[in-house]
């Protein structure tokens, strides 16, 4: 299993990139626009979300000095 | 169309694996460019051209580089110089490279054939701004608010502190930011000039 945050948020991407890949087919099977706007979205979302996610990843890493998930469990019950 | 939608579907597959199972961030990220790639290629198979530009412009482009920039501004390799010479054997840039000449052959085949689309026809960019600005009004304005949202978040944790490397930090994520979206250039480029 990957502990690495950098790797998570890039999973991250793939896994929005295949909800997209969904959209655009289904549009496409049925000849509307649709699909595509709502790539169109998706876009802008993985496009703040990875801004908002490396600025967290970049303060996590000058805080513990490390990328492993493990390591920032300080708020777990 | 067949054979070039399955070959560029089948290199997303495979690069998106290869992607998932190595060890170096360097390597996995160019895997993820070439898988991203391979995506926008068949999204131009299937008949949507202007998404498949944004995907290669947007994704593969600026949130790659993003991705790029905080790698590099972490700086995880430890023993630097044996972390260069590792990647500068040979070996390890073939594998995207023949991915990639893959996929390009298959876009000048597409040039060439001028005709793109696995059903009748394509739904060009005018369709899809039709529908973005008509009855989609507003998502289009939720987005905008999501990316001045995700604007000020990004802005309010790079400027927590005002050392050296921090500041460095600062402008790195600055740059990459106003490559995300256009509604954001504007944004960038005033907070540049005002900090200029």
């Amino acid at each position: 299993m990957r502990r690495n945050l950098i790797f998570v948020l890039m999973s991250l991407e793939v896994m929005l990139n295949a909800a997209g890949l969904a959209f655009v087919v289904a549009g496409s099977r049925w000849h509307q626009a649709d699909g595509q706007v709502m790539f169109v979205f998706i876009l802008a979302m993985a496009a703040a979300e990875v801004a908002v996610g490396l600025a967290l990843v970049l303060h996590i890493y000058h805080r513990f000095k490390s990328l492993d998930v493990d390591a920032i469990s300080e708020m777990r019950g | 169309m067949q054979p070039t939608f399955y070959i560029a579907g089948g290199v997303a597959v495979l690069s998106t694996v290869l992607m998932l199972t190595r060890l170096n961030l360097v390597h996995a990220l160019l895997y993820l460019i070439v898988s991203l790639l391979a995506v926008s290629v068949v999204f131009f198979v299937l008949g949507a051209p202007f998404v498949a530009a944004l995907e290669a412009i947007v994704y593969a482009g600026a949130i790659m580089v993003l991705f790029l920039f905080v790698v590099m501004m972490l700086n995880i390799g430890r023993s630097a110089a044996v972390t260069e010479r590792q990647w500068l054997t040979p070996g390890i840039w073939t594998g995207p490279v023949v991915l990639a000449a893959i996929l390009i052959l298959e876009v000048f085949d597409l040039a060439r054939g001028a005709s793109a689309g696995l059903g009748t026809g394509a739904t060009g960019p005018k369709e899809v701004g039709i529908a973005l600005f008509g009855p989609y009004m507003i998502g289009v304005e939720l987005a905008s608010m999501l990316l001045l949202a995700g604007l000020v978040g990004a802005y309010h944790l790079g400027l927590r502190k005002t050392e050296k490397p921090e500041m460095q930090r600062d402008t790195g994520i600055d740059e990459g930011r106003a490559d995300t979206g256009r509604d954001l250039v504007l944004a960038g480029t005033d907070r540049s000039a005002r900090a200029t």
